[in-house]
């Protein structure tokens, strides 16, 4: 099996970006192909990053309160750009209201602040796309 | 779960059970007991002196809080100028004693609420400000001429402080009167918290050219905060927030110095912003430090010769970043703590994090609550009738000299590279923090660090707290605003005083008076900053994991 390929994203305005540099980190060290893209990606950026790095999974940090205008936002380009088995998570702050109006867009994994960097690792693993190694 | 206390007495037995936490938050090793052999070598009054003594350990002023309190300054903005105005005007009420606003994040980037770049930001992180129109709405009611005002502003400060400046003219408010301060840390915005918009030269500048302007015009205000707060937020352990933040210090004055500036006429003016971590002691000794150093530094490198210059001056805020989603609760012992800490160590100012930060921005309860925190502390514990009472414990005199040891030891790292500037572009403190958040993370990670209700004393079906939710009509409200304004100022003045900002940043000459006049012309903050975006260029992080 190849390695699992993760974009690592900040959206937004928000420079605060310890929690995407740490999980980063934390993929990396699990084995994964870790891309961060940096601060201040829209949506458009996010999806090409994707699309050009082969993704399995985008990761979104969100502190901000921005979440319910980027995250329809980049799921919506996924449909766009054909890239819907792509596994899209979100970490950061979100309202408890907001969980289930995500999850119903398509975001599969929501984690919220003391979220163990373990466990975002395994929801990774078990739910992102499988491929197989290409001769 | 681990026990808290063994069964079995003897030490031995007690440090194999708690084997992970004889280490400070930083990480820092900690003996069992201290003695007078671990404070060998100090001299009372070279490393400590009295207080308001030179190098002023112990703090700068000789009574402590015995004549005046810390100022009670608790950080809030939010929503719409209006919204955020209603708050202010509750928190005076409740006995605040400062105003400390809390901007938006397309203010604190320099974007109208109408950019694309501003999508869901409007209103969500602070208040929105885009022009003069919406500051005579955050201040309506308030006299500036009456309240000290802090305004955590950075790349865009010059043009806040403008507006700020403007406003206080339109009340009749003198500004060589006007008392408060504008952040204006541009190096901890390329260290930490990432809200920059030139590259670090021309941002320089603009703090330069503040303290030029205010050392004219506006003798009363603090030009800077130079601040370790986001630093350690973003990881950094309690020395590197310390080494950090006064070596950013230590370059604002040499900037300061280059321009032409008298030292003993901008120094005093520079203020200090630092974190109130959970690390009880290693907090207290990190205050006592940061002035020893402040104060040798300002003598002896750059020959300072008033005791102003020397006297490190600070505000402090708690460790937002150990708030924790889980048992909010728990937040307010924690908010106590360190807010203890500070007020051991000597804070001149003080803001206390509510107990719902970890979800979202306070409600109005939680903030009440938070504010009670330090009057308590101010009023019960009998803590502020004596100054500096920890002073002299072997521990933390140790600890003291440890904290300095350490940060002394990056400035020459950090000289060797040429300075702060130098070691920013060259990313040395960004991954210096990096490194710290990660290995504190792991820590969590092992259980070798207990953060309770989190990693030990978990609780299931936790029941909810009420939150402040802040919907999308804010932006409505505020592009609506913006609009008014656009189709009512002459656009011909707005046009010129842009093409004037243009040609004052490409000569040379102080921005400020040209900042002024746009505002007046009510330019808003999005089209000063992209007029010198023409001329300076963005900055662009190189991202490194």
């Amino acid at each position: 099996m190849a390695r699992i390929r993760v974009v690592i994203a900040k959206p937004g305005l928000d420079g605060h970006d310890r929690g995407a540099r740490v999980i980063a980190r934390a993929l990396r060290d699990a084995g994964m192909e870790v891309i961060y893209t940096g601060l201040r990606q829209t949506p458009e950026q996010i999806v090409a990053a994707a699309l050009q790095e082969d993704a399995d999974v985008i990761g979104l940090s969100i502190l901000s309160g921005a979440h319910m205008h980027i995250c329809p936002a980049v799921m919506a380009l996924l449909g766009e750009k054909g890239l819907r088995d792509v596994l899209v998570v979100v970490g950061g702050i979100i309202p408890d209201v907001d969980i289930p109006r995500l999850n119903a867009i398509g975001v599969r994994g929501i984690f919220l602040p003391g979220t163990p960097m373990q466990e975002i690792v395994d929801f990774i693993r078990k739910h992102a796309r499988t491929r197989v190694e290409s001769v | 779960m681990r026990r808290m206390t063994s069964a079995t007495p003897g030490l031995d037995a007690v440090r194999s059970t708690r084997r992970g936490a004889l280490t400070t938050v930083s990480g820092r090793p900690v003996e069992r007991l201290y003695t007078p052999a671990d404070v060998a070598g100090l001299d009372y009054q070279r490393d400590l002196g009295d207080p308001g003594q030179f190098p002023y350990t112990r703090g700068i002023h000789a009574t402590g809080y015995r004549g005046k309190l810390w100022t009670m300054r608790q950080f809030a903005g939010f929503g719409t100028p209006e919204e955020t105005n209603a708050r202010y005007r509750q928190l005076l009420a409740a006995g605040g004693t400062g105003l400390s606003v809390a901007f938006d994040l397309p203010t604190l980037m320099g974007r109208d609420p109408d950019h694309e770049l501003s999508l869901g930001e409007v209103g969500k992180c602070g208040v929105s400000v885009a022009s003069l129109a919406d500051m005579e709405a955050l201040f309506d009611g308030i006299d500036l001429g009456r309240v000290t005002t802090s305004m955590t502003i950075n790349s865009p400060a010059a043009m806040i402080f403008a507006m700020y400046l403007v406003l206080a003219e339109k009340q009749g408010v003198s500004w060589r009167t006007l008392s408060g301060t504008v952040q204006n840390d541009i190096l901890k915005e390329f260290i930490a918290q990432k809200e920059y918009i030139y590259p670090p030269r021309p941002s320089m500048r603009l703090v330069t050219d503040v303290f030029a302007f205010c050392a004219e015009h506006a003798p009363k205000w603090n030009t800077i905060s130079v601040s370790g707060y986001h630093i350690r937020e973003a990881g950094a352990t309690a020395a590197q927030e310390l080494a950090f933040t006064l070596r950013d210090g230590v370059e604002y004055v040499r900037f300061g110095i280059d321009v032409g500036l008298d030292v003993d006429v901008f120094a005093p003016r520079i203020s200090f912003f630092f974190n109130s971590h959970s690390d009880f002691f290693e907090e207290i000794a990190k205050y006592r430090a940061a002035r020893r150093i402040w104060a040798r530094v300002m003598r002896e490198r750059f020959d300072a010769r008033s005791p102003r210059s020397w006297q490190l001056r600070c505000h402090a805020q708690t460790a937002g970043v150990s708030l924790t989603a889980q048992q909010p609760y728990n937040n307010v012992v924690r908010t106590a703590l360190q807010a203890l800490a500070a007020v051991l160590g000597g804070a001149q100012s003080l803001h206390t994090n509510s107990l719902d930060e970890a979800l979202s921005l306070p409600t109005a309860e939680a903030a009440t609550l938070a504010l009670r925190t330090q009057q308590i502390i101010a009023c019960e514990t009998g803590v502020p009738n004596r100054v500096d009472p920890l002073g002299g414990s072997y521990f933390l005199e140790s600890l003291t000299r440890d904290l300095e040891q350490e940060a002394l030891a990056y400035f020459e790292t950090i000289d060797a590279m040429g300075g702060m500037v130098e070691a920013i572009e060259r990313g040395y403190p960004q991954k210096e923090i990096a490194e710290s958040a990660y290995r504190f993370q792991q820590a969590v990670e092992r259980g070798e660090r207990v953060i309770v209700g989190v990693n030990e004393f978990v609780e299931a079906d936790e029941e909810p707290i009420g939150t402040m939710y802040i919907d999308h009509s804010v932006a409505q409200t505020q592009c609506a605003r913006l609009d008014r304004v656009r189709s009512t100022r002459s656009a011909g003045a707005v046009r010129t005083s842009l093409a004037r900002l243009q040609d004052g940043a490409r000569s040379g000459g102080n921005v400020m008076p040209l900042l002024i006049d746009a505002v007046r012309a009510y330019a808003t903050i999005g089209e000063m900053c992209d007029a010198l975006r023409q001329v300076w260029g963005e900055y662009e992080e190189v991202p490194v994991i």
